[in-house]
């Protein structure tokens, strides 16, 4: 019963990083109807960003989080204005070409600048906590990401569904012409979802090198994952992603204990069987 | 019309045909040589499928690094060093030919290995293939170079299952996994005859070609070396977490643990027993990654009594003076210490040129017959080897490995008895007092 306990907690913990950044992810779709490809990479980049503001600053990664964050947005909005307006109104095949395009630029450019040599953040503060409660240990380097998973997650959803703004960024997604007859500007709407998936990919990368490895391909799990969430939670739900997330770290965490070898299985499964029974998602609607 | 050609003038002709024919056969053998080899031959190109990119890139550069530093002192000499070849600049049998090293970019993925050697064999045209590093990789590669009758060695897949496909073309340098876990078994008998318990294994891998190939070596000599498997663990190489994997471990109350992973897991690993404050008597480590500098460097603390197996040990290495100079050299040139791959990948490389130098002939067909009667002493190599002779399967029969532990934070050789530096710290957790 403990080892399943422990199981749940660690897929909680683990669920939550994902929620996080699957948001970023549906967000994006919801809005411009286009899927990033490039998505996980975009934190692995923000992993890169937390360990030079350690590296060169001796920045600890909680400190390094708005950096991350704010130096994502700003690589969002560059690649948003460069590469993706051209081809919004292009085929779907064209918009993925891009966004695969451009998961292997920021691959390449990322070993070129740091090589493949695997980095690591060297005694965040929150390293050395240990907590143990009713036999169920956890990290402060979990604590802290699942934490930080969650309200930066919640600050989005409050944002997307509460500020008028969000409002906005809805009403794009929902129907662009539509919008623009109400005096939303659509291009500016576009701009903002990529710099918020910028945001959420910030600060989850800056969180994850408390307990995770730096090289370029450490955002390919997390890219894998996010899509997962996405389609099970529903194209563009920002709830829908959120809970899927969560849902897929627990089904990781029970799945390890009893299938070991069989997690991403489980969780490519549970994504196919959503596919058939309830194509639109846990919170997508027909 | 035609002319007619008197016996005199007809005899002529034969005779400039013959002189013809007789310098052409001249000028035949002179391709090879008064002493038989190739004289247009000016370079030898050795292609090294390598994992350049991916998750595994830190390991194929450092192999990478170790086939140049060969070819670099095949071609140049360095001074002092006393291995064969090492100061003859180039290929004495051949024209004194250099050795260039020309290398593609595998990924680390096994859909990639045949494409790596089409491209070096067809577009690159290199004599004989040094690679790849994953055996997953190894396996398609090896089959490519196969079917294009190019001569292929590998030194760091230890997939025993590679040799044993019956390839004519594919050799091994390094050992195999049932080498490496032999010294595993053969250290936990040394610890039952001092009435330490080391009977119940865990084995924890992750679920692709070298992982699983690994488990079924260790499942295999266990029993018959009498010892019992009580947790059987396999994981995603592309896990994001080993927690609930490492319970699973705990729960069974193993003596000792064989842990599989390349360096990605390996971190999430040592991340698992730190969460679980959980130290097993013994971790007895498979795989590049626990040979990865950047993964060692990174893991700290976390790595301390925990043992590894390996070909080359810098502890060793420093015992023997050939070895000192080259890990010297290497760490100067590069500023990172020689690994086991960067040593096996060197050691090929030098076998390589004396298998073409007894070849005398840069032909594919005479490097193999050049290799498969190979056999160089241990002396000859900077590894702890009895030395390099291939069997029929084509493995190097003198492929030898030795465990080391981490302790104090550095690697120090434990088995077997001849060459230990000390004896295991056992249980690990008493390296941590």
């Amino acid at each position: 019963m403990q080892d399943l306990l422990q199981a749940l907690t660690n897929g909680a913990f683990l669920g939550a990083v994902f929620a996080l950044a699957a948001v970023g992810l549906t967000l994006v779709f919801g809005v411009t109807n286009m899927l990033n490809f490039a998505h996980g990479d975009f934190i692995m980049v923000a992993m890169y960003a937390g360990f030079v503001c350690w590296s060169l600053a001796g920045l600890d990664p909680l400190v390094a989080i708005p950096i991350a964050a704010i130096t994502l947005a700003l690589v969002a909005i560059l690649v948003y204005a460069g590469i993706i307006r051209p081809v919004l109104g292009s085929t779907q095949l064209a918009q993925m070409v891009v966004t695969f395009g451009l998961l292997t630029f920021l691959r390449g450019v990322i070993q070129f600048a740091f090589t493949a040599t695997p980095r690591r953040i060297e005694d965040p503060i929150v390293g050395s906590i240990r907590v143990v409660v009713g036999g169920v240990a956890v990290t402060g380097a979990q604590l802290v990401s699942a934490a930080g998973a969650l309200v930066a997650t919640g600050a989005l959803a409050w944002f997307v569904h509460r500020t008028e703004t969000g409002r906005a960024l809805q009403a794009v997604g929902e129907d662009a012409a539509g919008a623009s007859l109400m005096g939303i500007n659509s291009g500016r709407m576009y701009g903002l979802a990529w710099a918020l998936a910028g945001v959420s990919t910030g600060v989850a990368g800056a969180l994850l090198i408390n307990n995770f490895g730096i090289d370029p391909l450490a955002g390919a799990s997390f890219g894998i994952m996010s899509f997962i969430a996405v389609a099970l939670g529903g194209f563009g739900s920002v709830f829908g992603a959120a809970l899927a997330g969560l849902l897929l770290g627990v089904v990781q965490g029970v799945v390890g204990l009893y299938l070991s070898g069989y997690t991403l299985t489980a969780a490519l499964g549970i994504y196919l069987l959503v596919l058939v029974v309830r194509p639109q998602g846990l919170r997508g609607s027909r | 019309m035609f002319q007619r050609v008197s016996p005199t003038r007809r005899g002529g002709r034969i005779l400039a045909v013959a002189a013809v024919s007789a310098m052409l056969a001249v000028s035949a053998c002179s391709s090879s040589g008064a002493d038989g080899a190739d004289s247009d031959v000016t370079e030898i190109k050795i292609g090294t499928p390598l994992p350049l990119s991916g998750p595994n890139a830190p390991l194929g550069k450092d192999a990478l690094q170790g086939a140049e530093l060969a070819a670099d002192i095949l071609n140049n000499g360095l001074p002092g060093l006393k291995l064969p070849l090492a100061n003859d600049k180039g290929v004495p049998n051949l024209n004194h030919a250099k050795f260039k090293i020309v290398s593609a970019d595998t990924q680390g993925k096994p859909e990639n290995g045949a494409s790596a050697v089409n491209h070096l064999v067809n577009d690159e045209n290199v004599h004989v293939i040094a690679g790849a590093l994953e055996s997953g990789v190894t396996k398609t590669a090896a089959q490519q170079a196969e079917r294009l009758q190019v001569p292929f060695i590998t030194s760091i897949s230890s997939s025993p299952a590679l040799t044993q496909q019956g390839l004519k073309w594919f050799f091994r340098t390094g050992p195999t996994d049932v080498t490496y876990a032999q010294s595993f078994f053969g250290l936990l008998d040394e610890q039952k005859k001092k009435d330490i318990p080391a009977d119940k294994i865990a084995l924890l891998y992750m679920n692709n070609t070298f992982g699983t190939d690994a488990a079924k070596v260790a499942k295999s000599l266990a029993e018959s070396n009498n010892k019992q498997i009580v947790a059987d663990v396999p994981f995603d190489p592309a896990a994001t977490d080993l927690t609930s994997q490492l319970q699973n471990v705990r729960a069974a109350e193993p003596d000792t643990v064989f842990v599989v992973a390349y360096p990605p897991t390996a971190t999430l690993f040592i991340n698992a027993t730190e969460q679980l404050d959980y130290v097993p008597p013994a971790v007895m480590a498979f795989g590049a990654g626990f040979i990865d500098a950047g993964f060692i460097k990174s893991a700290g603390d976390g790595l301390e009594g925990m043992s590894r197996r390996v070909a080359w040990s810098e502890d060793l290495g420093s015992r023997n003076p050939a070895a000192k100079l080259v890990a010297d050299e290497y760490k100067k040139r590069y500023d990172a210490p020689l690994t086991e791959n960067s040593a096996r990948v060197f050691t090929t490389i030098m076998a390589l040129a004396q298998a073409v130098n007894n070849a005398r002939s840069v032909d594919p067909d005479e490097i193999r017959a050049a290799l498969t009667a190979l056999d160089i002493p241990g002396r000859d190599t900077i590894m702890p080897w009895d030395g390099i002779k291939f069997d029929d399967q084509h493995q190097n029969t003198g492929a030898r490995a030795v465990v080391e532990q981490r302790l104090g934070g550095v690697w120090k050789v434990v088995y077997p008895k001849d060459v230990a530096a000390q004896e295991i710290v056992w249980p690990a957790a008493e390296a941590r007092k």
